[in-house]
C-alpha cells in the first residue's frame, strides 16, 4: 500500500480497512527500510503510534479533525514543544523547544500525526542539504544525487513515502527547489500568511513556512489550516484565508506571463526549456493567454537576496552564543572565549560564510553601499513585479535551471550553488506565493518542477490553477 | 568651580533611560515585577529562544506619547524599530530592539531652575522606545557571573537632552524634574535605586568665546541624582586640568566611582562598538495617528508645571505651591480639598501642616490617609464659621476624626463639646446677664475705662464654659455697651 493523497487514506479509514495505527506502522517500516536516505533526524515512533490510537478513537467517535489520517514530518527548524530542535546545527545540540509554533499547533489541532523531525541544511542555509551536522540527505529517486535544500529531508520524506506530507521553510527557494529535485509539490505562501512563530529565523523578512505533499489538494488543505493571524507574529496579514475550489469545470482562461530572459539563458537545461515551451504552447491551445514578460532586474535578484538575507541572518544567529542554551565549547574560559569558541566550533562553514557576509554588509562604512542599496533594489523589484501582476494572473518558469546534481559538487564552489536560486528568490524578495509542481521528467531519470508565482495573497487562484495544471500533465 | 567657569564653558548633555511600569514586557506577555526571584519573569520570548518573535505592547506607545505631549515634543506617525547588535551575556537575543532613525518623539523641552534658582529651559533631542537587557550579577558567586533575565525585554524610554546643561546642579534639577514628570504621568516609578531611572552624561568643556566644542567624554553608572551631579563636576574639573596643563582630552567612556568621587576610564574610542543598526524585520512599522494622540492628550493627568501655575494664581506662596506639586498624590489631594472649599490658603496649611505631620509620623502615603478631602474641607468650614477654634480643629478634633474617619466633623465636635458658642442669640443672653451682673463696671467702662473689656469677656467665657466664639463675643459686648 502506498498513498499519495489524504483522500485515499480517508476512504480506507472510513471503510475500516485501515487504521491510523496501521498507517503509522507502515510509514515506520518505510522509514526503517530507507534509513540510508538520512531524511529523519529523529523518529517519534512510540509517540506517533500512541497518537494514532487516539486519532483512531476520535474517528470512531466521529470527532476527528480534518487532518485525521495525515502523517507528517517537520523540518528541524520548526518548534514542537518538548521535542528536539537543532536546525541541523551542532550549536543547538540537545536543545528542546519550550513551545510549539502556530503552524504545528494548528495541524495538531486537526489531528495530524507528527512522526519525526527532518534533516535540512544548517539554519536553512543551502541548496543541497549537504550542510547539515547530521550529514547529507540522499535523493530517493537517485541516491547519488542531492535532494535539494534547504528542506531536503522534507522533500525526500514525501517522495520516498516516509510520511504523507511534511513542513519545510522557504527563504529563497528552500521548499520549491527540493520539491523540484524530488518530484513532489512544494508551496511557499505569501509572506505574512503563515505565522513564523515557532520557525527558527534565517532571513526574517523572507522566511515562510510551507507544505510538501503529492497533491495540490493536500497542499491547499494544510495551507488553509496553518494560515491566518495569530497573537505572536506582528508581520502577519489579517486578510481572509479563502478556501480553494478544485472543481475544474469552473476554470476560466488565464493570463500567464513567462520570463523570456530566463528561458533563453544558456544556464538552463535544454530539456527543461523544451518542456516549458511545450507547456506554453499547450496552455495557449487551451485558450489561455501566455506572453513573455521582461525581467529588467534579473541580474539583481540573487545579489539582493544574499545581501538582505545574510544581513538579517547575522543578527538572527547572534543568539546562539554558548551562554544561554545549546552548544558551549568545553575550551571556553571566559565570556569572550565562550562566544568565539562556541560559535567557531558550533556553526558549520556555510553558516559562518553567511554570518560574515551579513555582518560585513551591515557594518559602518559599508552599510549604505550594500544594505541600503539592496533595500532600494528590493523595492524596485517588488514594484516591477506588482506591475506584472496588474496584467497577468501568474508567472510561469522552471523551478530550477537543472535537475538534481551529484552529491559533493556544490561544496567546492559556493557561487555555483547560489545560482540554483535564480528562479526562486523573486517570490521571497516580493513576498508573493509560489509553487513548484512535479510536472517534468528528464531523460536522465530525474524529475523537475514547473514554478508558478501569483500576486501577493492570491493563494486561492494559484492553488486552483496549479491543480488544473497537475491534472492535465 | 567658580574659577573654572570664569574661563571655560562646560557643555553637558544627559541620556535618561526610564523603565516603564507596564504590566507586561515590551514584546511579550511576561510580567515585569521588580524583585521577583531571578529568571521567573521569563518565557521563551524574553529568553530569546529560537523560533520566537517580538509582539509589541501597545501600552508602550501610549506611555511614550504621554511623555512626548508633556514635554511638547513632535510625535512621529510612522514608527519603525531597529536592531542594535552587540554581544553581552545578559542580552539573550544578541541584539536590542530599539528605534534608530525614527524616534517616536523629537524636540520638546523641560523647564528647570539653574544653579541660581533662575528658570532655564532644557531642550530635548529625542525620546525613543526600546527594551532593557537582563542583569549580570558579579558579586554573589565568587567564580561565576550570574545572569538574571527577569528584566530582559522590559520597556524603556530613552530621553536624550540637548547639550544645554552648564553645571552638575542643573543636571540634578533636571533629573528631579524628569522623575516628577514620569511619576505624574504614571509611566514609571522613577526609582533610581531600583534602576527604573538611569542616566548617562556627556561632558565637554571649551574656553569661553570659542565656537568649536571640546572633546566629549561619556560617563556611565551613576546610581543617584547626587552622584550624577558629582560625576559631572568632577569631570569638568578633570578636563579643566587637562586643558590647563596643555594635555589632550580623549574621547572615551568613563564610569563613576562614588566611593572615590572620581570618574574612571571604561573604554577608549577605538574600542567603541559598531552596533550595525538595521530595521527590525520582525515588527511592522507602527502608526501613531493624530486621533490617537488626541485621545491620549484628553486623558493626560494634570502636569506639575500646570498645577504650580494654577496655585500661584490662587494666591498661594511660591513655597507652598512648590511643596504641594512636589508629589502628584499630594497635589491631587489638594485638588480634591479645593474642590470643596474656597479657602485655598487653609487647604494648603492643613495639607502641609497637620496632614503632613501625620503622614510623616505614621510613615504612610497620602493615598492611605484615612480622611477624605471632603472631611478636611468641612473642618476648614467649621473653623471659618467660628464653630470650632483652629487649635481645636487641628488638635483634638483631628485626632478624634482619625479614629473615626467616617463620622462628620461637626457631629464629632458636638460630641466632644468642642463647638464654639457663636450663636448670636444665645451669646447675647449671656452677654446681657454678665452686664446686668456688673452695673457699676458698665458705668466705669462707659466713662472711658475701656480696659474693663477683658473682665466682661472673661465672665462671658466662664458662663459659656469656654465655648463662646471670642470674635462674636467681643462684637456683642461692644455693641451692648455702646447702646
Amino acid at each position: 500500500m502506498e498513498f499519495t493523497t489524504l483522500d485515499e487514506i480517508k476512504i480506507e479509514l472510513n471503510n475500516g480497512s485501515l487504521s491510523c495505527e496501521k498507517l503509522v506502522q507502515h510509514y515506520l517500516q518505510n522509514i526503517n527500510a530507507r534509513k540510508n536516505l538520512n531524511a529523519f533526524i529523529e523518529v517519534y515512533d512510540k509517540e506517533a503510534i500512541a497518537r494514532a490510537q487516539q486519532v483512531d478513537q476520535k474517528i470512531q467517535n466521529k470527532t476527528a479533525g480534518r487532518l485525521a489520517g495525515m502523517v507528517i514530518g517537520l523540518k528541524d527548524n520548526l518548534c514542537f514543544k518538548d521535542h528536539g530542535l537543532t536546525a541541523s546545527s551542532k550549536i543547538l545540540n540537545d536543545f528542546e523547544s519550550l513551545f510549539s509554533g502556530t503552524a504545528v499547533e494548528r495541524l495538531l489541532k486537526e489531528d495530524a500525526i507528527i512522526i519525526g523531525r527532518l534533516n535540512c541544511d544548517e539554519f536553512a542555509m543551502g541548496s543541497s542539504n549537504e550542510f547539515s551536522t547530521y550529514g547529507p540527505v540522499l535523493n530517493p529517486v537517485n541516491e547519488t544525487k542531492v535532494p535539494g535544500g534547504s528542506s531536503g529531508g522534507s522533500a525526500t520524506a514525501v517522495a520516498a513515502n516516509l510520511c504523507l506530507a511534511t513542513l519545510g521553510s522557504d527563504t529563497g527557494g528552500s521548499i520549491r527547489q527540493p520539491a523540484s529535485f524530488c518530484g513532489v509539490v512544494g508551496f511557499k505562501p505569501s509572506y505574512g500568511r503563515i505565522s513564523r512563530h515557532g520557525l527558527i529565523a534565517y532571513g526574517s523578512s523572507f522566511d515562510q513556512i510551507g507544505p510538501f505533499s503529492h497533491s495540490v489538494k493536500d497542499t491547499a488543505l494544510m495551507y488553509e489550516i496553518m494560515a491566518g493571524a495569530d497573537e505572536f507574529d506582528s508581520t502577519l496579514s489579517r486578510k481572509k484565508i479563502e478556501t480553494s475550489n478544485f472543481d475544474s469545470s469552473v476554470s476560466t482562461p488565464k493570463k500567464i506571463g513567462y520570463l523570456k530572459e530566463c528561458l533563453d539563458s544558456d544556464k538552463l537545461d535544454p530539456e527543461i526549456r523544451q518542456e516549458v515551451n511545450t507547456l506554453i504552447e499547450k496552455l495557449k491551445s487551451e485558450g489561455h493567454t501566455v506572453e513573455p514578460v521582461s525581467s529588467p532586474y534579473l541580474d539583481y535578484l540573487v545579489p539582493v537576496y544574499y545581501v538582505l538575507t545574510t544581513a538579517e541572518a547575522s543578527s538572527n544567529l547572534a543568539r546562539y552564543d554558548g551562554v544561554h542554551y545549546g552548544y558551549r565549547s568545553p575550551n571556553a574560559t571566559d565570556l569572550e572565549s565562550t562566544y568565539k569558541l562556541s560559535r567557531t566550533e558550533g556553526f558549520g562553514n556555510e553558516v559562518k560564510r553567511r554570518i560574515v557576509l551579513g555582518t560585513f554588509v551591515l557594518s559602518s562604512g559599508y552599510y549604505d553601499a550594500y544594505y541600503t542599496q539592496a533595500q532600494k533594489a528590493r523595492r524596485l523589484i517588488q514594484d516591477q513585479t506588482n506591475e506584472v501582476f496588474q496584467k497577468f494572473d501568474f508567472i510561469l518558469s522552471p523551478t530550477t535551471p537543472g535537475t538534481a546534481f551529484d552529491i559533493g559538487r556544490e561544496k567546492t564552489d559556493p557561487t555555483v550553488m547560489y545560482l540554483e536560486d535564480i528562479f526562486t528568490v523573486q517570490a521571497n524578495i516580493c513576498g508573493i506565493p509560489a509553487i513548484s509542481l512535479p510536472i517534468g521528467q528528464h531523460s536522465n531519470g530525474m524529475p523537475f518542477g514547473i514554478q508558478l508565482m501569483a500576486a501577493k495573497f492570491a493563494e486561492k487562484e494559484l492553488l486552483e490553477f496549479s491543480d488544473e495544471l497537475m491534472n492535465k500533465a | 568651580m567658580k574659577k573654572i567657569l570664569e574661563k571655560y564653558e562646560p557643555i553637558i548633555g544627559l541620556e535618561i533611560h526610564t523603565q516603564l511600569s507596564t504590566a507586561s514586557k515590551a514584546y511579550s506577555s511576561d510580567g515585569t515585577t521588580y524583585g521577583a526571584m531571578p529568571n521567573t519573569q521569563t518565557n521563551a520570548i524574553s529568553l530569546g529562544h529560537p523560533g520566537t518573535l517580538p509582539m509589541p505592547n501597545a501600552t508602550v506607545y501610549e506611555f511614550a506619547v504621554r511623555l512626548g505631549l508633556a514635554c511638547s515634543c513632535q510625535i512621529r506617525e510612522r514608527n519603525e524599530y531597529a536592531r542594535k547588535n552587540y554581544f553581552y551575556a545578559d542580552l539573550p537575543k544578541g541584539y536590542q530592539i530599539t528605534q534608530d532613525t525614527t524616534p517616536i518623539c523629537t524636540g520638546g523641552f523641560v523647564d528647570i531652575e539653574d544653579a541660581n534658582g533662575d528658570p532655564k529651559r532644557i531642550g530635548l533631542t529625542r525620546i525613543h522606545m526600546e527594551e532593557d537587557s537582563g542583569k549580570s550579577i558579579h558579586d554573589i558567586d565568587p567564580f561565576n557571573t550570574l545572569i538574571d533575565l527577569n528584566r530582559a525585554g522590559t520597556p524603556l524610554l530613552e530621553i536624550v537632552s540637548e547639550p544645554d546643561f552648564r553645571t552638575g546642579q542643573e543636571a540634578y534639577n533636571y533629573l528631579s524634574e524628569m522623575r516628577k514628570l514620569v511619576r505624574y504621568l504614571e509611566i514609571s516609578d522613577g526609582n533610581m535605586e531600583e534602576g527604573s531611572l538611569r542616566c548617562d552624561v556627556n561632558v565637554s568643556i571649551r574656553p569661553i568665546g570659542r565656537e568649536k566644542f571640546g572633546t566629549k567624554v561619556e560617563v556611565k553608572n551613576m546610581n543617584s541624582f547626587r552622584n550624577v551631579q558629582r560625576a559631572i563636576d568632577y569631570e569638568i574639573k578633570r578636563q579643566y586640568e587637562l586643558y590647563e596643563n596643555n594635555e589632550e582630552v580623549h574621547q572615551q567612556t568613563r564610569t563613576f566611582d562614588a566611593a572615590k568621587g572620581k570618574t574612571i576610564l571604561l573604554r577608549a574610542k577605538e574600542d567603541a562598538h559598531d552596533y550595525r543598526y538595521f530595521p527590525e524585520p520582525d515588527i511592522q512599522p507602527v502608526s501613531v495617528k493624530q486621533d490617537y494622540i488626541n485621545s491620549v492628550k484628553a486623558e493626560l493627568p494634570p502636569l506639575p508645571s500646570e498645577l504650580l501655575a494654577k496655585y500661584l494664581g490662587l494666591g498661594l506662596s511660591e513655597y507652598d505651591a512648590k511643596l504641594l506639586t512636589e508629589s502628584k498624590d499630594i497635589a491631587l489631594y489638594f485638588e480634591a480639598i479645593i474642590g470643596h472649599t474656597k479657602n485655598h490658603k487653609q487647604a494648603a496649611n492643613w495639607l502641609m501642616g497637620s496632614i503632613k505631620s501625620y503622614l510623616n509620623e505614621k510613615a504612610v502615603a497620602i493615598k492611605d490617609f484615612p480622611l477624605s478631602a471632603k472631611t478636611i474641607a468641612e473642618l476648614i468650614a467649621l473653623v471659618d464659621a467660628g464653630t470650632v477654634s483652629n487649635s481645636a480643629a487641628n488638635g483634638d478634633l483631628f485626632k478624634a476624626l482619625l479614629e473615626q474617619p467616617n463620622t462628620s466633623p461637626k457631629q464629632l465636635a458636638q460630641e466632644l463639646n468642642l463647638m464654639q458658642e457663636s450663636d448670636s442669640d444665645a451669646l447675647l443672653e449671656l452677654v446681657q446677664s454678665v452686664l446686668q451682673k456688673y452695673p457699676a463696671k458698665v458705668a466705669e467702662y462707659q466713662g472711658g475705662k475701656k480696659g474693663l473689656m477683658g473682665l466682661f469677656m472673661g465672665e462671658v467665657m466662664k458662663l459659656s464654659k469656654g465655648k463662646a466664639d471670642p470674635k462674636v463675643t467681643t462684637k456683642l459686648v461692644q455693641q451692648e455697651l455702646e447702646k
